[in-house]
């Protein structure tokens, strides 16, 4: 897949979200606001951040890009490359492992045909993630996706429930700035 | 059934608005210190209470507070550390999802002790969700008069905001998420200066993490003495435990501090036994970082006493047959669970969050993690064993945060209580590595 040539733009929306996370900060210190006007981007932009994506985030703060790089290949939620619609985030940690996400990890695989950390499922919906632990041990197992976590998920029928849920879903839900939310990918990804 | 300081009204319904946590006594505390109480009059409380930090190290909060330089004319900050990632751990996320105006309530007491007039919430970013509720609970304590300009009338002025991280355990150590807060990678800094001196934008700071700050308000209500009596010893007070793995009743629960530990696994009021019916195995006591002990350990110390869940009793015997209370994730195993394929699941965390900049740890990590994939998968040799402890033993006090230690500790203490297992997939390594692995009797690989 390709990048698209042009610029991409926040939506009017997002601007206003991002003039408020700003002023939580001190004048000189917007670089503060880095983190979370990433988040904004991944969602805005079809949960990736592209280079491009990248260079908006640093233009609409006043730093400099590779101030955004750095930072974005550090932490584990930011991607770089597209993914499908939906990314599904595995824990893998310990106290999953106890409780069976081996086996959901094969399961997930086996039923989107995606594979995990590699390539989306052939229909274009499913990213398979593995990640560290969430922080829901004693909900294991545990996936995420987007602001939401699916727990328990140590039966057939609840990957299935969540999955149909996310089959069912046209756009990604509305984020609290936003009157609807945005199509879950973009032309671009 | 013991007291819940905390969670008393976690189940209440509309108990994450303001009006139903204010009708069941939300607030309290900020009236009474605000009004009533000079800043030093509520850290003095809080010195009293005898709490001690609950992210992890146990250090006294009143201790770390009465630390803050306090420069004149130099802002000065409370930062609240929610970026829970300990595996095992997962009380603070109940908590603000839950009971989020305790944490503000909290926030606004604290930072009013510490002389804060901007404080910050820094959670994990993939806790977004969690984020949204509490920018919600802040909105409504804004709104009620609670924060802003001139609280109450006493000429007190606070902002509070949340910050979202983006995905790094790394910066659950205070100094890395320092960095993180300031738009930068979540690199840990030289310690001195303490954050104390120089912390968030090189100013005068104070992190806490969100179980100790949500302490304070009983504190201030109460008293400090009043919550230094209830637990046992110099572990004062109720502590939230998270308990997983296998365990009939996975959950949160609050606690007071000196509880048997044989009671909390087996007790239907808690975790209520091993699941399927299943002998007890090993317990990791206080999140991942902590060294693991097997059943006969953790449910009596070395000298036979029963083993209870408190800073003193948990650390009994040291390293060599203890462990530590740490952030309170327990996590329980059974006798199916096999300690090689643990420990290893354990490694390749470390290895994956180590920020890098250290090479005792971020090699070290790497080789702990190879040398445990291979023993687990059949291609290990005895002398991978000691080397193991070795690359413990060099990471260990060798780098500028604790996560070398964090990553130490288990492999160290694995091989110590379990060293004949780890033998026996050198011996076995075909067998071990099957499904249906059974080593003295007992099913190692489900």
């Amino acid at each position: 897949m390709e990048t698209t040539s042009v610029k991409p733009q926040f939506s009017e929306a997002a601007k206003a979200e991002i003039e408020r996370i700003c002023k939580q900060y001190p004048p000189e210190r917007r670089k503060s606001a880095l983190l979370p006007v990433l988040h904004i981007a991944q969602a805005e932009f079809g949960g990736w951040v592209s280079p491009e994506v990248q260079d908006l985030v640093a233009e609409v703060i006043g730093i400099k890009p590779i101030e955004v790089y750095e930072v974005s290949s550090f932490y584990t939620m930011f991607n770089l490359k597209p993914v499908g619609k939906h990314v599904l985030e595995i824990c893998r940690t310990g106290p999953c492992m106890l409780r069976g996400s081996d086996e959901l990890t094969a399961h997930l695989e086996r039923i989107t045909g995606a594979k995990v950390n590699g390539a989306t499922s052939p229909d274009g919906l499913f990213t398979l993630k593995e990640v560290e632990c969430l922080a829901a041990c004693g909900f294991a197992p545990i996936v995420q996706v987007r602001e939401k976590y699916y727990e328990q998920l140590d039966t057939p029928a609840a990957v299935d429930a969540m999955l149909t849920e996310l089959r069912n879903q046209v756009h990604r839900p509305a984020l609290p700035w936003e009157e609807t939310g945005l199509p879950n990918a973009l032309a671009n990804n | 059934m013991g007291r819940k300081l905390l969670t008393e009204h976690i189940n209440v319904e509309g108990i994450d608005t303001f009006e139903i946590y204010r009708k069941h006594g939300g607030y309290r505390s900020v009236e009474k210190a605000l009004k009533t109480m000079t800043p030093d009059e509520v850290v003095e409380e809080v010195k009293k209470s005898g709490l001690r930090g609950r992210g992890g190290a146990g250090f006294p909060t009143g201790m770390k507070w009465s630390f803050l330089a306090k420069p004149e004319g130099v802002p000065r900050y409370l930062v609240c550390n929610a970026d829970e990632s300990e595996p095992g751990t997962f009380k603070d996320r109940q908590l603000m999802s839950k009971l989020p105006h305790l944490l503000v309530e909290g926030m606004i007491t604290s930072s009013y002790a510490l002389g804060a007039n901007t404080s910050y919430i820094y959670i994990r970013g993939e806790l977004l969700y969690v984020l949204r509720i509490l920018e919600k609970a802040i909105a409504e304590a804004y709104a009620a008069g609670f924060l802003g300009k001139n609280i109450l009338g006493s000429g007190y002025d606070l902002d509070l905001h949340v910050h979202p991280g983006g995905g790094a355990y790394i910066c659950g150590e205070e100094t890395a998420l320092l960095e993180s807060l300031e738009g930068k990678r979540g690199n840990p800094r030289n310690k001195p200066p303490f954050p104390a001196v120089q912390g968030l934008y090189a100013r005068p700071t104070v992190v806490n993490n969100v179980e100790s700050i949500a302490a304070v308000p009983v504190i201030v209500n109460d008293g400090g003495e009043e919550y230094a009596k209830i637990g046992v010893g110099r572990s004062t007070g109720t502590k939230l435990f998270s308990a997983c793995g296998h365990l009939n009743k996975p959950g949160i629960y609050e606690i007071e501090l000196g509880l048997p530990v044989e009671e909390f696994i087996y007790s239907d009021e808690y975790c209520g036994g091993i699941w399927k019916g299943r002998d007890l195995k090993a317990v990791v006591a206080g999140g991942s970082s902590v060294p693991i002990l097997p059943k006969e350990l953790i449910l009596k110390t070395a000298a036979g006493e029963p083993r209870l869940m408190s800073y003193e009793s948990l650390s009994d015997g040291g390293f060599v047959t203890g462990t530590m209370l740490g952030s309170g994730g327990f996590i329980a195993m059974d006798e199916t669970t096999c300690i090689v394929r643990n420990t290893w699941s354990f490694s390749r965390f470390y290895h994956h969050e180590s920020c890098g900049q250290c090479s005792p740890c971020r090699e070290g990590t790497g080789w702990l993690e190879k040398v445990l994939h291979r023993l687990e998968h059949g291609h290990g040799h005895m002398e991978d064993i000691d080397l193991l402890v070795s690359v413990a033993k060099q990471i260990e006090g060798n780098t500028i945060c604790p996560l070398g230690e964090a990553a130490a500790w288990p492999v160290a203490a694995a091989v110590r209580h379990f060293r004949d297992e780890f033998e026996w997939h050198v011996t076995h390594a075909k067998e071990a590595a099957q499904p249906g692995a059974v080593y003295q009797g007992v099913l190692v690989r489900a």
